[in-house]
């Protein structure tokens, strides 16, 4: 699903004496099937922005169109528009309430009034799609998994509405490294195999670098910065102006290349860099 | 040099949901010196926040002892002083605060000891002070920031005058500056207050500057010693699923290429430093 997002503003308890701009005059198209990860500190109005696109909040002014409809007219069918745009937040985990696994995930589903048997195949599609064992794990209760795969059936709750467009915010925080790498690599699958939309909200630029189509920097609730990781890890001026890290790597090969070693500025992971380093050194000894 | 905290063969199991028993300590040992930073790492399940809770006696050891400043933990008439000894501070800022105001929030260990409320006042002010955030000391908890309420969280532990704290992922929850913010406080203490740290965490780029890093796994202590000798065992330690800090697997990974480049590479500057000689 496409989405266009036009001159949107938010603006928080307006005319009190606590009125905040969240967001300003944001203009964003998003391709279908794209893959955008969405970076910016706390504050910067990222989590405002992600709960218009299901229509969570409604603007001050400005609009959203997905697939060509505005979400915010008057006869939406809200139900409709929140089943094709997945929303996960942070620590979706602190969200499961049911019994069991199995009937945690079915809520979503129940709530669209779909048969049984089409709810049982949404709940083992989505619990394969997180990588969680259906037969070992679907009657056990929520709060006896470790915190990683408690995330999981979070996720497949969402999965279960079979979403088009599926946004995470800060998907893998607070998992240890092996955690957070299975949960971003099934997050890339999803992309790859289902073709959904995908929007990944996250501090890590390393785990953005390895993802995502393209990026969108927010800065105090505007759209600071837009490209591909490449094009946007190369204004580190500009990223650091913002308080924002940019990945070792890329650090590395600007500090390289202030020492007058000629490497490209384009590069931020460790695999393109060994790669570059190497010709660089056989160079010298060629030389 | 003074051994604040010595554990000892320390063993701990508990029961998981099916009702078999699981070793989440087997046989710890480890000595932590007065005025330490140490770092412990090591994948979820592997038993560090288990070991922490023995520092300050929220948990005892099945087998073996813990002793901090020679008071032996296990010993209930010890309680109450080793958790002066060694606070602690959790994971997530909002489960921690329990005052209204912050000011009133610091106050409320030492009020529990029955302190005057003169030396209440001295102390915290000097806690908000140490942790940078006298200024917010009439505000309300739940407008301030995760790195802001982690800070008043460990302000209310040094309220408490302890000698160390040990702190369990106190910045899993938090932003990049949240997380720096908590970082350069905990360093602070340790170098300014000589405060004994043990601070627990998933973030490779935090034990960079410690004094001593160990690596938990399956219930033991399974590698120690400073940030360069750990973070050089590069294929240990993603073998049992950790990370090192980017730069130095490049630099591992430049190595087995035949580079000359030292192993124990850990910051950007070092690696700049170590390609253009």
């Amino acid at each position: 699903m496409s989405i266009s997002i036009q001159n949107l503003t938010h603006i928080y308890m307006e005319g009190t004496p606590f009125e905040s701009v969240a967001i300003k005059d944001v203009n964003l198209e998003i391709q279908d099937g794209e893959f955008i990860g969405l970076i910016g500190h706390t504050g910067s109005g990222k989590s405002t922005l992600i709960q218009h696109l299901n229509g969570l909040l409604r603007p001050t002014s400005g609009t959203i169109f997905i697939d060509g409809t505005d979400i915010f007219k008057k006869d939406m069918n809200m139900q409709t528009l929140r089943q094709q745009v997945g929303l996960v937040f942070q620590y979706p985990e602190y969200q499961l309430f049911e019994e069991t696994v199995y009937k945690d995930i079915a809520f979503g589903p129940k709530n669209l009034h779909l048969s049984e048997d089409e709810i049982d195949r949404r709940i083992r599609e989505s619990m394969e799609l997180v990588g969680l064992d259906f037969a070992e794990v679907k009657d056990r209760s929520p709060f006896e998994l470790s915190g990683g795969q408690r995330r999981r059936v979070a996720i497949a709750g969402v999965l279960a509405m079979k979403p088009k467009v599926l946004i995470l915010d800060e998907p893998a925080a607070g998992l240890d490294p092996r955690g957070k790498n299975e949960i971003l690599s099934q997050i890339k699958l999803l992309h790859e195999e289902y073709n959904l939309t995908i929007i990944l909200v996250s501090h890590s630029m390393e785990d953005i670098a390895k993802l995502v189509d393209r990026i969108v920097v927010m800065n105090k609730g505007s759209v600071a910065l837009t490209g591909k990781p490449s094009e946007v890890f190369a204004q580190s001026k500009l990223l650091e102006e913002i308080g924002l890290d940019i990945p070792h790597i890329a650090k590395l090969m600007h500090g390289l290349k202030e020492r007058g070693m000629d490497v490209p500025e384009d590069i931020y992971t460790i695999e393109e860099a060994k790669k570059v380093i190497l010709q660089l050194k056989k160079g010298e000894y060629n030389a | 040099m003074e051994t604040i905290v010595k554990i000892r063969d320390v063993h701990f199991e508990y029961m998981n949901f099916e009702e078999q028993e699981i070793a989440a300590l087997d046989g710890v040992d480890l000595d932590v010196q007065k005025g330490e930073f140490i770092v412990i790492i090591g994948h979820n399940g592997s038993g560090k926040s288990t070991l922490a809770k023995h520092i300050n006696a929220l948990l005892q050891p099945s087998r073996g002892t813990v002793w901090i400043k020679g008071m032996d933990a296990s010993d209930e008439e010890n309680l109450w002083n080793i958790r002066q000894t060694a606070g602690m501070v959790f994971q997530n800022p909002d489960n921690q605060l329990v005052a209204t105001i912050v000011e009133e929030d610091v106050a409320f260990g030492p009020e529990n000891l029955g302190i005057p409320s003169t030396e209440i006042r001295k102390r915290v002010d000097s806690a908000l002070a140490a942790v940078g955030m006298s200024e917010f000391s009439d505000a309300a908890p739940h407008f301030l920031s995760g790195g802001q309420k982690q800070r008043v969280a460990i302000a209310g532990v040094l309220a408490m005058k302890p000698d160390i704290i040990v702190l369990d992922e106190p910045t899993a929850m938090l932003d990049p500056s949240g997380r720096q913010e908590v970082l350069n406080t905990v360093k602070y203490l340790n170098k300014h207050e000589g405060i004994t740290v043990i601070h627990i965490t998933h973030f490779m780029e935090e034990a960079v500057d410690a004094d001593r890093v160990v690596v938990m796994e399956d219930g033991k202590v399974i590698l120690e010693g400073t940030p360069r000798e750990v973070f050089e065992q590069v294929d240990l330690l993603k073998e049992i699923g950790l990370d090192v800090p980017q730069v130095t697997e490049l630099a591992h990974e430049l190595r087995c290429e035949g580079l000359d480049i030292p192993p124990d590479v850990l910051t950007v500057e070092e690696m700049v430093d170590a390609l253009c000689q």
